[in-house]
């Protein structure tokens, strides 16, 4: 290794980069842009559940009961109709997911201390919606029972009266159960693996087309100067853009950061030699710029987005599907990110994950070396 | 002196095609030797044989002094290699692009910035040296890719058909700056598919279908040549030839702009007999003289002679 | 609109400008029926522009031309209807078999049913295809593709054929044979237009036009331009050491040019008589030993390079 070719290498690839205007804007701005989109557009909260009401009482009690409804979060009383085909039809066309038909005996019953079936109709086409429906509208229903069974006994000279068990719920790591504190972490492990491999992908194939590959496989530079040459700019460009994008978890998003930010650069390192290594073995493989790109996103980004926990978790999906995610790098890294912002663990816990990326890295580099010729074929 | 290129038996097969068929030349330090012959003939694959960048199928090859076969990358810090779509980087400016190849190679800085002045300088670009490579016209990027491939003081030079698509101008810039390098003892090996140009090697190789026909100096070529080359000059030349189809001592007729070109037996002989025949076929013509024969005469004479009607 | 006795191609004081670049600079030429005309300039001199006007390919800033009896500016695609263009690098499909190039060619540019097997047939025997018809194109050896492809260049008759560079890297012997078609397509009253740098196939054309930055510099015949266009003579000079010759050559006040050509010099002097004692004086004085000085005919490459320096120096002064 000759360090004044390496030095040339890596002058070369800075010129031309800063020289190419649409990729560095691709390098700024799609990661800002990704960082939007996931964390304004991905929400797994539900709120605001669409509901239409039929109440065929129309009391004084009912409206009361369905206040209850219209003050939770999670429900929006959208519109009062006054016969069931109305409901119907509203189902059919999506204008509400759960429909409630209050029976016209409904304050009746309650006074002579009778049951009343309140009628639900949920949309359960989206079974999370329908599930949390169904959980939230239970709740609502159970409060109200218990309103009405405290102030029958307050009636009946029972003012004090305490249900026997109650659940006391801490929640760690996400105090607001926000999903974006979710995911917003996750979003930065997808955009280094997309934009690392990228960028990286395009530049042998380029030398390639381009025919300067031909002179320079002439001279004295090794595969290894190449590589290390060539990938050194895209690292620097790699830590910048998760800098960015941590910059703006934290305080756009919010997200908390509890861990140690040199755990947090250590594994963004090992997690960029693999991205840029497997980039870089993309481009060395594939005939054209084109073939190169294509294949590098889909090698990167499928695997990160549906198997690395990113979305899905891990441990509901099948056992074979598990087992193949051990193979996925952005798997391990998405563990770290994750406890880094949220969890704040220390090294220990995370040193099998670690070791993970450390060992993929490794491997990766090989590969591209080896993969590397210098000879036309 | 011992050659600076010498092959022996060098051999390149590709799907369906022999390439290059057991090749064998020699280079000498200050000379410039020309691999010569159509698209097809094998050069490109010679000269990427001797670059260091594709592996023989048999034979082998001495470069500067090291087995290019089997040690290429030692041979590679003395070779200088300008492929056809030779490597500029177009997004570099001219400076850059010479700093680039001048590090590749090592050359201290010094040195590196006055040959670059030197051969900036007898290339006429020095006004060039901060204009984007992409931005140059084709002559001039033909000039600077050769500037890059002699930064490093190499001891051999392969040029792969450097001059195509160049116009005879820049073709002449090019040529000089090749000369004044014999000087320093450097060994040139280049191809090309212009035949005129075999005329400004010291030696040349006529190469068809990865054989050599030939391998000699220009004027010693033009000797090979049975019978002599003349030429008519007239208005209507389809008729001149057709009226001299047949005659005897003809050896070829072709058709060209203004004329036809003969290759008869003997040049002395049949020059009055031809005229006579045309004036007495009232064809006018302007003149009837004999011409040097160019190597392309040679080449449709070895050519066709080998294999009758060619590819 | 067509006049039978008028040239098929005619252009008058053409211009084109790109922003503040002119092109081409009140260009002026005709070709007659049956003529070969060769474009011959340097990169960027404004050939390929001016072929373009022509094929109706480009608008022309100012000026006129008439090609095959169209305006090309007003009716483009009638020009382009009754023209044949054959680029460069040959535009066949590598991956299409010999018959499917030509059949693809064939309906692009509207071959009537009625005539095209007789067509297809002749383009196949003038390329001397015949029993290939069936072989991929991206197989055959270039002096095959380049005749295949200037039969789907002419497939549709047209009178007038565009040429870029059709021979460029094809063996010695296709190209003669190439020739030969296109000289018997003139016979047959074709006019056709080529450019190229190369001066063997400049030799082929009965007429040049040495284009220099947008201007036509000369024109003539071959033999014609060799004789007089050349402003001076020149000299074969072989000497030994050849280095030193040079340089003390490109100092002599009356040597207008000097170049190496293999183991001797190339010399052009305004006039040989005088020169040639001046000149072996002026070389042994300082050394050199000369073997050879007499005067040789000018190649057009000489007559091109002289032109164009003449040109440049004008331009500069």
């Amino acid at each position: 290794m000759r360090w004044h070719r390496l030095v040339a290498i890596v002058r070369k690839e800075v010129i031309q980069i800063s020289r190419d205007l649409p990729s560095l804007l691709i390098t700024v701005a799609m990661p800002l842009l990704l960082m939007l989109a996931f964390g304004y557009g991905v929400r797994f909260d539900i709120q605001h559940i669409p509901v239409y009401v039929y109440d065929r009482e129309g009391s004084q009690q009912s409206q009361d009961f369905l206040k209850h409804f219209q003050a939770s979060e999670y429900f929006d009383v959208v519109k009062t109709v006054d016969n069931y085909p109305a409901l119907i039809q509203a189902l059919d066309a999506g204008d509400c997911r759960l429909a409630i038909v209050i029976p016209a005996d409904f304050s009746e019953r309650l006074r002579t201390g009778g049951t009343v079936s309140v009628q639900a109709l949920i949309d359960a086409t989206d079974n999370n919606t329908a599930n949390v429906s169904i959980s939230y509208s239970e709740a609502v229903v159970q409060t109200y029972n218990r309103e009405i069974q405290l102030e029958w006994l307050r009636g009946h000279g029972q003012a004090g009266f305490q249900p026997p068990l109650m659940v006391d719920t801490r929640t760690w790591f996400n105090e607001d159960l926000e999903s974006t504190a979710n995911i917003v972490p996750g979003v930065v492990a997808i955009i280094m693996a997309v934009i690392g491999s990228f960028l990286t992908s395009l530049t042998i194939a380029r030398e390639w087309e381009r025919g300067t590959m031909e002179q320079l496989v002439s001279t004295p530079v090794t595969p290894m100067e190449l590589m290390i040459g060539k990938l050194v700019p895209y690292f620097v460009i790699g830590l910048l853009d998760t800098a960015l994008c941590a910059g703006m978890a934290i305080w756009w998003f919010d997200v908390p950061f509890r861990g140690q930010w040199s755990v947090f650069f250590l594994s963004c390192t090992l997690f960029l030699i693999v991205v840029l290594s497997l980039g870089y073995f993309v481009s060395v493989i594939a005939k054209s710029q084109l073939a190169a790109s294509q294949v590098a996103l889909i090698a990167t980004f499928l695997p990160a987005f549906l198997l690395s926990g990113f979305i899905y978790p891990i441990d509901q999906m099948p056992a074979f599907i598990q087992l193949i995610t051990h193979l996925i790098p952005a798997r391990y890294f998405m563990t770290i990110i994750r406890d880094v912002f949220l969890k704040g663990t220390s090294i220990p816990l995370l040193l099998n994950d670690l070791l993970a990326l450390a060992i993929f890295a490794l491997l990766l580099t090989i590969l591209a070396t080896r993969a590397f010729q210098k000879k036309l074929s | 002196m011992p050659a600076a290129i010498a092959t022996s038996d060098l051999t390149k097969r590709f799907p369906g095609v022999l390439a290059v068929d057991r090749l064998r030349i020699e280079v000498h330090p200050g000379e410039i030797f020309g691999l010569v012959g159509p698209d097809g003939a094998g050069k490109t694959t010679t000269v990427r044989m001797l670059a260091g960048v594709l592996t023989p199928d048999s034979g082998s090859a001495m470069v500067s002094g090291f087995d290019i076969v089997r040690d290429p990358e030692s041979a590679k810090a003395h070779i200088s290699y300008m492929p056809q779509r030779f490597g500029l980087y177009e997004d570099l400016t001219v400076e850059e692009n010479i700093r680039f190849y001048a590090d590749v190679f090592g050359v201290p800085r010094a040195d590196r910035e006055q040959r670059s002045r030197q051969l900036l300088d007898a290339a006429g670009m020095d006004q060039f040296t901060t204009r984007l490579a992409g931005k140059l016209s084709g002559g001039m990027k033909q000039k600077l890719g050769l500037v890059c491939a002699l930064i490093h003081r190499p001891r051999v030079i392969l040029l792969d058909e450097p001059t195509n698509g160049v116009d005879p101008v820049s073709r002449r810039d090019f040529w000089r700056i090749l000369y004044s390098l014999l000087d320093e003892g450097i060994a040139i090996l280049m191809s090309t598919a212009y035949l005129d140009e075999a005329e400004r090697c010291h030696r040349v190789a006529l190469l068809h279908q990865g054989r050599i026909l030939f391998c000699e100096t220009p004027a010693k070529l033009k000797t090979h040549l049975k019978g002599a080359v003349l030429s008519v000059v007239a208005p209507y030349p389809r008729r001149v030839r057709a009226a001299l189809d047949g005659v005897e001592g003809m050896l070829n007729a072709l058709l060209v702009g203004d004329g036809v070109h003969l290759v008869v037996d003997d040049a002395a002989r049949r020059i009055p007999e031809l005229r006579a025949k045309l004036q007495e076929a009232g064809l006018s013509f302007d003149r009837l003289v004999e011409v040097a024969p160019t190597i392309e005469d040679l080449f449709v004479a070895a050519t066709s002679g080998t294999d009758g009607k060619s590819t | 609109m067509t006049n039978d006795d008028a040239p098929p191609v005619i252009a008058r004081d053409l211009v084109k400008r790109f922003g503040d670049f002119v092109a081409v600079d009140r260009i002026n030429l005709e070709a007659q029926r049956g003529e070969v005309v060769g474009f011959l300039g340097p990169n960027g001199a404004g050939k390929s522009t001016t072929i373009r006007m022509l094929c109706g390919l480009l608008r022309p800033t100012a000026g006129q031309a008439i090609v095959a009896g169209y305006d090309v500016a007003r009716e483009p695609e009638r020009v382009r209807q009754r023209i044949g263009y054959m680029s460069q690098k040959f535009s066949l499909y590598n991956d299409l078999r010999v018959i499917e190039n030509i059949r693809f060619f064939a309906s692009l540019y509207h071959v009537p049913a009625s005539v095209l097997k007789e067509r297809e047939s002749w383009v196949l025997d003038m390329a001397g295809l015949n029993g290939r018809e069936s072989t991929l194109t991206g197989t055959l050896p270039s002096g095959w593709k380049q005749r295949l492809a200037l039969g789907c260049a002419v497939l549709h008759r047209p009178s007038i054929l565009f040429l870029d560079e059709p021979t460029s890297g094809v063996d010695p012997i296709s190209r003669r044979q190439f020739w030969e078609l296109i000289h018997t397509m003139a016979a047959e009253g074709v006019t056709v237009l080529v450019t190229t740098h190369y001066m063997d196939e400049a030799e082929y054309c009965n007429r040049l036009v040495l284009i220099f930055q947008g201007r036509i510099v000369a024109s003539g015949a071959p033999t014609e331009l060799k004789q007089r266009a050349m402003t001076g003579a020149l000299l074969l000079v072989e000497c030994e050491p050849l280095g030193l010759a040079l340089d003390l050559l490109q100092q002599t006040p009356d040597v207008r040019d000097a170049a190496v050509f293999g183991n001797a010099l190339h010399v052009v002097v305004p006039d040989a008589n005088a020169a040639i004692p001046r000149l072996r004086t002026a070389l042994s004085q300082q050394g050199v030993t000369v073997t050879k000085v007499e005067p040789i005919r000018p190649s057009l490459e000489d007559v091109f390079v002289s032109l164009t320096a003449a040109q440049g120096a004008a331009g500069k002064a």
